[in-house]
């Protein structure tokens, strides 16, 4: 049986990539990939422990997370769509006020 | 070195390296297709720790909506313009790449713990449909209903960013 730490371990790896990508990149598209890249990473985080510990429970929250994943893709994708009709161009940079 | 070990490292290999290729990759569609192996592979290694029903959920939301999703918004979005020109926030930017580094030796500290040594009983719980619906319908009644007024917001939301016209 592979040991619980290197799961998390893995997971950190994923989460520190996914965090940088959100840092690094311009693009709002890659920032989104880079947001799902550390749900996941928390995901398995919750499902190692959930194994470690014997317990259904771990499984259960990533059910949730899976569900605020889809809404938050669905908004933000909508959202980068709406800005992308009204300026033609897309980087996070320009994006620094909240009225259009 | 055990199979399960073995597939352990090559799962981990082939997570970490997708994961690198969405963060790395200048054109966005390349991003999106790292992003499904990506998907694909955690959705392996939920089917490892025997939790079946997240394995197919993950590759039915993740790989299959969100994926085709991300790709769709791509294609309307036309890449390839973005992420060119003069970087203004560029000294931020190679900031970014300590700031992470740090994040991870700290998460490496913490990991160092005894809380996580070892592996876990041998008795380990089968996350297959049945015992994770009967969890989700007894212990969490509650927020599983929260949760569809979670996606019921969302649709709502969705419909009335994209119904609107600009001008």
């Amino acid at each position: 049986m592979v040991p619980t730490s290197y799961y998390v371990g893995v997971s950190a790896v994923l989460f520190v990539i996914g965090a940088l990508g959100v840092l690094v990149r311009r693009n709002p598209l890659v920032i989104f990939m880079s947001i799902e890249i550390m749900l996941n990473a928390a995901n398995l985080a919750f499902v190692a422990f959930g194994e470690r510990h014997g317990s259904i429970d771990g499984q259960a929250l990533v059910f949730f997370v899976l569900c605020v994943a889809a809404a938050e893709v669905a908004v933000g994708l909508a959202i980068i769509v709406a800005i992308f009709r009204l300026r033609r161009r897309l980087s996070v940079d320009e994006l620094s006020l909240m009225r259009g | 070195m055990t199979a399960g070990l073995v597939t352990f490292w090559i799962l981990a290999v082939v997570a970490v390296a997708s994961a690198a290729g969405v963060v790395l990759k200048r054109n966005p569609i390349h991003s999106a297709l790292f992003l499904v192996v990506h998907l694909a592979t955690l959705a392996a290694f939920f089917l490892k720790m025997r939790a079946e029903f997240l394995a197919t959920a993950q590759v039915i939301v993740y790989a299959g909506a969100i994926a085709i999703l991300f790709v769709f918004a791509i294609m309307v979005l036309i890449p390839g313009r973005e992420e060119t020109g003069t970087d203004a926030l560029r000294s931020q930017r190679l900031l970014a790449v300590p700031v992470a580094g740090l994040l991870l030796v700290l998460l490496a500290v913490m990991l160092r713990s005894t809380l996580f040594a070892g592996a876990g009983p041998k008795t380990s719980v089968a996350g297959g449909v049945a015992t994770i619906g009967r969890t989700l319908f007894t212990d969490y009644l509650y927020p599983f209903e929260v949760t569809s007024v979670l996606l019921l917001v969302a649709l709502v939301g969705v419909i009335a960013l994209a119904k609107r016209r600009v001008a």
